[in-house]
């Protein structure tokens, strides 16, 4: 997801016997649902996890601006390069009700950009793919919004109040992305044929990695146990990701495009489409650093940073001094 | 690293006549920015027509150790709420 093989840093679920009192008293809150804020007390690693997790998160909010950057300038019409940077800006902002609930957790933002930067702190895999034509701009509003949503939503009710609450806003204003990429798919699905075949091009394109996203299948998914009694994870991968075929599928029909799988199929007695593998391998590639774009969005991140440090630094520098002449009047 | 801007807490009033609301954080260097950036995290979509933006460090909390002592008293004193008073179904206005 937006948030893939988050790192529990536990080989087990702790049992009732083996946890201490506070651990106890703590799970018990986790169980009837009542929420955690960031004074409660917390198991270290809860607050190391959701660093990873939320930190994960917040960064692929703000990588995932590039690749829809690329095409702001190119935008097909006015119209079109309003919404793309109204969504753009919209993801600027999730990145930073993300970084805000992360800090609450006691890591400060810097730290959490220079995490980032040095490889230490990851971001979603999908957003290591180009974006090579307009149509991919739709594909990733329908598709890659599609499942964040998916993931976002029951995350609404996660263990952790910030976080929590983060969502709710997030989940509120994400629709609109999913809206616009399936109205630039549904204008190209009913325009010429070249450009039916760029919303065609652009799903084959997509698929794959979006069902990636969802991270690796529950059998091979080692934290999963843990973050989900911890509730800071609702939903498993392979039921998030089956959810997300089943209403993706449909969706596809109406515009006319097909997935590019040769096994999908719909499972009347299971009631679910049925799907065929996915390369893990290349899952895992991109996860290493080796998928299409890891150094370019990397590379981009850290000369913005290390551009745009001096304006952070004048900023304070003319802060302190208006606020000491204050002092002296 | 030494020079992160300061945190910010952002408060919102919307149209309708509520009280000013917490709704999250922002780093800010100085109090007109915080309240730039306010505007562009958090009113993106007609959200409210008031911002406040308080420095978290002078953000006064209490701690969840003291949670029972100040607010269980509050508990036993349902005394506080209307309906703890029957009243005769024949009287109104009460």
């Amino acid at each position: 997801m937006y948030a893939q093989m988050v790192d529990t840093g536990v080989r087990s679920v702790k049992g009732q016997a083996e946890m201490t009192t506070e651990e106890r008293a703590f799970q018990a809150r986790i169980d009837a649902d009542i929420r955690i804020e960031p004074k409660d007390w917390m198991p270290e690693a809860y607050r190391r996890t959701l660093i990873r997790q939320v930190s994960q998160h917040a960064h692929s909010e703000i990588v995932g601006m590039l690749p829809e950057g690329n095409w702001v300038t190119r935008a097909p019409s006015l119209k079109r390069k309003a919404i793309l940077m109204a969504k753009i800006q919209d993801e600027a902002g999730h990145g930073l009700y993300l970084y805000s609930a992360a800090e609450t957790l006691g890591i400060t933002r810097d730290q959490m950009v220079a995490d980032l930067h040095s490889g230490k702190a990851k971001y979603s895999s999908i957003f290591n793919y180009p974006t090579l034509s307009w149509a991919d701009i739709g594909a990733i509003g329908w598709l890659v919004d599609g499942a964040a949503i998916m993931n976002q939503i029951p995350l609404c009710r996660c263990s952790f109040g910030p976080y929590a609450r983060a969502m709710v806003r997030i989940c509120k204003e994400e629709s609109f992305h999913q809206r616009q990429g399936y109205d630039i798919m549904l204008s190209l699905s009913r325009g010429t044929a070249e450009q039916k075949a760029m919303a065609q091009d652009a799903l084959n394109r997509w698929w794959w990695p979006s069902l990636m996203m969802f991270g690796p299948p529950d059998a091979e998914s080692v934290h999963s146990a843990q973050s989900a009694a911890w509730k800071i994870k609702i939903l498993s991968n392979d039921e998030l990701r089956q959810r997300f075929v089943d209403q993706t599928v449909p969706q596809a029909d109406y515009l006319g495009i097909t997935m590019p799988d040769p096994d999908l199929q719909w499972n009347p007695e299971r009631n679910h489409y049925e799907f065929g593998a996915i390369d893990w391998s290349e899952f895992m590639e991109v996860l290493k650093g080796n998928g299409p774009c890891n150094r370019d969005r990397l590379a981009t991140r850290v000369k913005a940073w290390d551009d745009g440090a001096w304006v952070r630094d004048a900023a304070m520098a003319h802060a302190a001094k208006r606020a000491s002449r204050q002092q002296v009047a | 690293m030494a020079n992160e801007w300061p945190l910010w807490e952002v408060f919102i009033r919307s149209q309708h006549g509520l009280a000013h609301k917490h709704v999250g954080s922002l780093h800010a260097a100085d109090p007109e920015m915080a309240i730039r950036n306010a505007r562009d995290v958090y009113t993106r979509r007609n959200e409210g027509v008031s911002i406040w933006a308080v420095r978290s460090s002078d953000v006064v909390a209490s701690s969840p150790g003291d949670k029972e002592a100040l607010f269980e008293p509050a508990n036993s004193k349902i005394y506080r709420h209307p309906t703890f008073f029957p009243m005769p179904e024949e009287v109104k206005h009460l």
